[in-house]
């Protein structure tokens, strides 16, 4: 290169003003994502702050809903999580289990992981009407606790499966055979090496899958959500109020909308504190087991 | 002891030969992959099995503890005769042939947990739960794999923070920590800094005291440094097995010399 073309570099030349731009387009991108996050947050925290107090969490609504708390809802949406993560890990993890570990990729397995897919892609309300006939009329377990939370379990089924499967999967198959060389059986290779290795991955999952079961409204309309009860569920048999479907109770069919703005965007971010609070256990307990792994 | 002058025209005849190979075939699939073997390890000797790439040597090491269960389309056809007892048999016990036949991998490979868990690992999953029995175990198998100085104060730490070295060590620990008779190595120093290496040469030579050794190299310098008996593989044939000063010195196949000499793999 001689210099007068060096020279000529020097100015803008095309590909560097191409490099230029990709770069603060790209920077661009990210930052407004983040922006959207936190505005959003910033947003309901704004909108919803004035009406957070210690009566508004431990009292339960007055007043056709336009006063008091939210206890209720909010117990009732906790009471789902725990009870939907009671049936959906166990079988969750087991079938992620069975794909990475013991399935020989046959006919079955094939025809299991097309179930797992479409399950996945199934819409919301579908597993409430689902839930709906199964749980609710033919089971005969009426509108309730439980058949919400089976439905639940359901729902979030695929994506437990989905992030077991790959937790197990990315065990290095060097400790799989470490252990067998040693004597190990299969189930003492999974219990003993796998299932400690990928439990943090594991976790993550379990994670992401409360967050979905937390937000979802459409499968628990028909299966156990009230619109009002008086006070909380005491047995899996009785109707709960959910925090997503009374926001959307106070946000559609309330006396007076307008005047319960308040209520409606502290509930908002009441719900979205639960959900990180119980997504900081998560992480909290997946760096612990991280910690001891290493 | 059975005796193998008509086979090599060695003279194993009045050694103690632990292991018992005898037409041994492995195919995966259409590919054969070892052809007709017969082979005897010494016991309480380092042999060692050499050739180029893809010659069947790592095959053959895990026939020997049976990890060719493993793979799919893996079949073997033949005897290996360990104690009296073709473990390809039908009544074998694959589980107690695997702590009577140890193995230590070409990657360390320590498990996710303490130091003192992975040399507990085997014992435990055999039954024993003894706390003082299992200290004991513990220390005298590091002890073995001359790792005890280096993590005696810290076996509650992960496994993991080792040295590669050292985790490879900590991987010979826990292999001769079931009592095996034989630990196989499948070239168990090629991850390592030659300074590693060293170390491991070395317990390899002081292992054969109490244990029969076989060990896959693709150094041939390794090979004649540490055993006593060496087989070269080429293309799933055993061309040559003997002696390993023999061997090296006066190899009676061409094609031995011409690997042992450098002018291929």
């Amino acid at each position: 290169m001689d210099r007068k073309e060096r020279e000529a570099g020097k100015g803008m030349s095309f590909r560097r003003i191409l490099d230029n731009t990709m770069s603060i387009l790209l920077w661009i991108t990210a930052l407004s994502l983040v922006l959207l996050v936190f505005g959003l947050i910033a947003y309901i925290f704004f909108r919803g702050w004035s009406a957070l107090s210690w009566e508004f969490i431990t009292q339960p609504p007055r007043d056709s809903m336009t006063k008091g708390g939210i206890s209720t809802p909010l117990v009732g949406t906790f009471q789902l999580v725990v009870l939907s993560m009671i049936f959906a890990l166990p079988v969750g993890i087991a079938t992620g289990l069975f794909f990475a570990e013991y399935s020989s990729g046959g006919t079955f397995t094939h025809l299991l992981r097309l179930a797992v897919r479409c399950l996945a892609g199934v819409p919301s309300v579908v597993f409430g009407l689902f839930g709906l006939s199964l749980f609710v009329i033919m089971l005969g377990l009426g509108s309730s606790l439980i058949s919400a939370s089976l439905t639940l379990a359901c729902l979030v089924l695929p994506l437990i499966i989905t992030s077991a499967e790959q937790a197990f999967l990315a065990v290095p198959q060097d400790y799989r055979d470490g252990s067998y060389a040693l004597g190990a059986t299969k189930w003492q290779t999974v219990y003993k090496v796998v299932l400690p290795a990928a439990m943090p991955t594991v976790i993550t999952g379990a994670i992401l899958s409360i967050g979905r079961v937390a937000g979802e409204t459409a499968p628990i309309i028909f299966t156990g959500a009230a619109f009002f009860t008086p006070e909380i569920a005491k047995s899996i048999f009785d109707e709960v109020m959910a925090l997503p479907y009374h926001i959307l109770v106070l946000a559609t069919a309330g006396t007076n909308i307008s005047e319960t703005r308040h209520i409606q965007y502290g509930t908002v971010l009441v719900l979205l504190a639960l959900v990180l609070g119980i997504s900081s256990i998560g992480i909290a307990l997946r760096n612990h087991y991280r910690k001891c792994s290493r | 002891m059975f005796t193998i002058a008509e086979q090599k025209g060695e003279r194993t005849m009045e050694k103690d030969v632990l292991i018992k190979v005898s037409n041994l075939d492995l195919h995966y699939g259409d590919n054969h992959v070892l052809k007709d073997i017969h082979l005897e390890i010494v016991r309480n000797n380092v042999t060692a099995l050499i050739g180029p790439s893809g010659c069947g040597k790592s095959s053959f090491l895990r026939c020997i503890n049976r990890m060719n269960d493993f793979i799919r389309g893996a079949k073997v056809t033949g005897e290996i005769i360990i104690e009296d007892m073709n473990i390809y048999s039908r009544s074998t016990d694959v589980i107690s042939l695997r702590r009577d036949v140890g193995m230590v991998f070409q990657k360390p490979n320590p498990f996710p947990m303490s130091i003192y868990d992975n040399v507990a690992y085997g014992p435990r999953l055999h039954g024993m739960k003894n706390r003082t029995k299992l200290d004991e175990i513990v220390e005298n198998s590091i002890k073995g794999a001359a790792l005890w100085d280096e993590v005696k104060d810290k076996l509650n730490s992960s496994g993991l923070g080792l040295s590669g070295g050292q985790q490879q060590r900590l991987c010979i620990a826990r292999a001769i920590a079931t009592n095996p008779d034989v630990v196989l190595m499948d070239e168990p120093t090629s991850a390592l800094d030659p300074l590693a290496t060293a170390k491991i040469e070395e317990l390899i030579r002081q292992l054969k005291e109490d244990y029969t050794v076989v060990i896959v190299t693709h150094n041939m310098q390794q090979a004649a440094r540490i055993s006593d008996y060496t087989a070269f593989f080429l293309l799933g044939d055993l061309v040559e097995y003997g002696q390993t000063s023999k061997i090296f010195t006066s190899p009676k196949d061409k094609r031995t010399e011409d690997y042992i000499t450098g002018r291929f793999g």
